[in-house]
C-alpha cells in the first residue's frame, strides 16, 4: 500500500470512526441550544465554538459526518449496483440490448445531474433516504459505461471461452468469471464517486433541499453560518474543512488504488 | 450392425459470415473418434483444425459462424442442439484444453478454485470435497506439490504447470472425449514431451478418447491411432497412422512429412 492510499484511509477512517462513535465522542447534543453562549469563539468549553443558536459546532460536525458518509456510501452503492447490472447486460449481450441501454445512458447523461436532483427533490420530501436513492439513481451511468467496456474486452479473453467449454452458462460466466476481473477500475470509480456524492449532498443541503434542520449536515451548517460569516468565522470554516477533507480522503484512496493497480 | 463410434462427424461445414464477406473455414469434414482411440488432427495454421473442434460443441460465436452437417456424440446430434442442452455435454462428457494455458485460466482465481468450480458445477459436490478432488487431480497430472499448486494463481506457475492444471480441470468430470487444441504449441520441447507423455498415461489410467490437434507430425507418430490431415478447410487425408506414414497420398501430407523429417524431432523423456 502506498502513501497516498494510507493518507486517504487515515482521513476517511478517522471520520468513519467519529461518525460511528458520535454519541460518545461529541461533548453536547447536536441540537442542544445554549442561549447563554451564542456565537462563542473556540474555547475549552466549546472546542470549535458555538453557532448563532448556541449549539456546539464540534458536536454538530461529528453528527453531520454520519449523514455525509452514509449518504455518500449508500448512494454510490446503489449507483454501482445499477451500473454493474446494466453495464454487464449491455456489454455481454451487445446488439439491441446494448443499443437500448446505452441510449438510455446517453439520455440520462444529457441532463445536468444537479438540476435533475433538484427537480426530483422538489416533488418528493427531502428525507435522507430519498436523497440517497435520488443520488444513486442519477449516477449509475458512469459505472455502467465502465463495466460495459470491461465486459466487452473480457468477452474476447480466452479464459471466458474456456469457462464456456467447461459448461458454464452466461450468468455464471458474467458473475463468476468476468466481474471479478473488472473489479479494479470499478473500485476506483466507486471511491471517486463517494467523494462526488458527499459534495452533492452538501450542495443540496446548502440550498435547503437536502437534509432538513435541525438534523445537522455539513451542507446545512454552512447555510446557517452564512448569515454570521462576518462575525463568526469558525461556524463556516470547520464544516467547510470537513467537506474538503472527506473529499480529499476519498480521492486519495481512489488515486492510491489506481496506482496500485498499475 | 457395427457399433457407432463415440464421435461421428459427417459433412461438417463451417462458414464465417462477415458483412460483405464469407469465409469457409471447414468444408465437408468427416471423421470418427472411437472409444479409447486417439485421433491426431494435423495441418498448418488456418487449415480449419480448431474451428472443426470448436464447432463440435457449439463453441463458435453463433452470430458470425454458421455450422452445418452432422456431429453425433454417442448417437446424439450436437449440431443445432440448443446451447442449454450442449452445456451438459461441455466439461462433463466432452472436455477441452487449449494452446495458451496461462490465458485460458482465470487470473483472479487459484488453480484449486477453478478445478473445484468445474466439479461443483457438474457433479454438485460440496466445497471441501471438490477441493480435495482438485488436489487429487493435480497430483494425478504429475504436479509434485499439489497442495501448493492448488493455492497458486496461474501467473505464479510455469507454462507446463499451468497446462497440467488445465488438464486436471478438463479431466475433473471424467469426460469420455478430450479435445486437445494444440496443447503443446506454446511450450518448449521438453515440456511438450512431458505433456504428451502425461496425456498418454492419463488416457490409459482413466480411459477416454482423445482428439489431439497439432501441426507437429512427430506427436502424431508418437500417440495416434489414426491421423487426419487438414488443408485449407478440407480433410485431405484420414487414415490409420502406419499407413499414412508409410504412403502419404496427398501432396500436403507429403509436405508435412518432409518438414517433419527435416526438423521435427520429438524429444523422448
Amino acid at each position: 500500500m502506498n502513501k497516498t492510499t494510507l493518507a486517504g484511509i487515515s482521513i476517511v477512517g478517522i471520520m468513519a470512526l467519529a461518525a460511528l462513535a458520535a454519541p460518545w465522542l461529541s461533548p453536547c447534543q447536536p441540537a442542544q441550544i445554549d442561549a447563554g453562549n451564542i456565537l462563542c469563539s473556540p474555547s475549552a468549553g466549546h472546542l470549535l465554538g458555538t453557532d448563532s443558536l448556541g449549539r456546539d459546532v464540534l458536536s454538530r460536525l461529528i453528527y453531520g459526518s454520519r449523514i455525509s458518509l452514509s449518504v455518500g456510501i449508500i448512494a454510490v452503492g446503489i449507483s454501482t449496483i445499477l451500473g454493474v447490472f446494466f453495464g454487464a447486460l449491455a456489454g455481454f449481450y451487445g446488439k439491441a440490448v446494448d443499443a437500448l441501454i446505452m441510449r438510455v445512458v446517453d439520455v440520462m447523461l444529457c441532463f445536468p445531474t444537479f438540476f435533475l436532483i433538484l427537480a426530483a427533490v422538489a416533488f418528493l420530501d427531502s428525507s435522507i433516504f430519498n436523497i440517497m436513492v435520488i443520488i444513486g439513481l442519477t449516477n449509475w451511468m458512469g459505472p455502467a459505461r465502465l463495466v460495459r467496456a470491461e465486459i466487452m474486452a473480457l468477452k474476447e479473453r480466452e479464459f471466458v471461452e474456456a469457462a464456456r467449454a467447461c459448461g458454464a452458462g452466461n450468468l455464471r460466466i458474467i458473475v463468476r468469471h468476468m466481474l471479478p476481473n473488472a473489479c479494479g477500475p470499478l473500485l476506483v470509480n466507486a471511491t471517486l464517486s463517494v467523494a462526488g456524492a458527499i459534495l452533492l449532498e452538501s450542495g443540496l443541503s446548502f440550498l435547503g433541499l437536502g437534509v432538513q434542520p435541525p438534523v445537522p449536515s455539513w451542507g446545512n451548517m454552512l447555510t446557517e453560518a452564512k448569515a454570521t460569516l462576518g462575525v463568526a468565522w469558525w461556524i463556516t470554516v470547520f464544516p467547510g474543512s470537513a467537506i474538503f477533507l472527506a473529499i480529499l480522503g476519498f480521492n486519495f484512496i481512489a488515486e492510491g488504488i489506481r496506482k496500485d493497480l498499475g | 450392425m457395427k457399433e457407432e463410434p463415440l464421435l461421428l462427424v459427417k459433412g461438417l461445414n463451417v462458414v464465417f459470415r462477415y458483412p460483405g464477406k464469407e469465409i469457409t473455414a471447414a468444408r465437408g469434414v468427416s471423421f470418427a473418434v472411437g472409444r479409447n482411440e486417439t485421433l491426431v488432427m494435423a495441418g498448418e495454421s488456418g487449415s480449419g483444425k480448431s474451428v472443426t473442434a470448436l464447432s463440435v460443441c457449439g463453441l463458435l460465436p453463433e452470430e458470425s459462424a454458421s455450422v452445418s452437417g452432422s456431429a453425433r456424440f454417442e448417437g446424439e446430434e450436437l449440431i443445432g442442439m440448443p446451447q442449454k442442452q450442449l452445456r451438459s455435454f461441455r466439461g462433463r462428457r466432452i472436455a477441452y484444453i487449449f494452446q495458451e494455458p496461462a490465458s485460458y485460466l482465470n487470473p483472479v482465481y487459484t488453480i484449486g478454485e477453478q478445478i473445484a468450480e468445474v466439479i461443483r458445477l457438474h457433479r454438485g459436490a460440496v466445497r471441501a470435497a471438490a477441493w480435495r478432488e482438485a488436489e487429487h487431480l493435480l497430483e494425478l497430472s504429475g504436479i509434485s506439490c499439489p497442495q501448493r499448486a492448488a493455492r497458486s494463481y496461474p501467473h505464479q506457475l510455469s507454462g507446463g504447470m499451468n497446462q497440467r492444471a488445465a488438464i486436471s480441470m478438463a479431466l475433473a468430470c471424467r469426460p469420455e472425449l478430450l479435445i486437445a487444441d494444440e496443447p503443446t504449441t506454446s511450450l518448449d520441447m521438453t515440456t511438450e514431451a512431458e505433456i504428451v507423455k502425461l496425456l498418454t498415461r492419463l488416457k490409459k489410467e482413466l480411459g477416454f478418447s482423445l482428439l489431439f490437434i497439432t501441426h507437429n507430425l512427430a506427436i502424431a507418430e508418437r500417440i495416434a491411432d489414426k491421423v487426419a490431415v487438414m488443408f485449407r478447410g478440407e480433410l485431405v487425408e484420414y487414415r490409420v497412422k502406419e499407413e499414412l506414414f508409410a504412403s502419404p497420398a496427398h501432396a500436403h501430407t507429403k509436405e508435412l512429412l518432409a518438414a517433419y523429417e527435416k526438423v521435427g524431432r520429438f524429444l523422448e523423456v
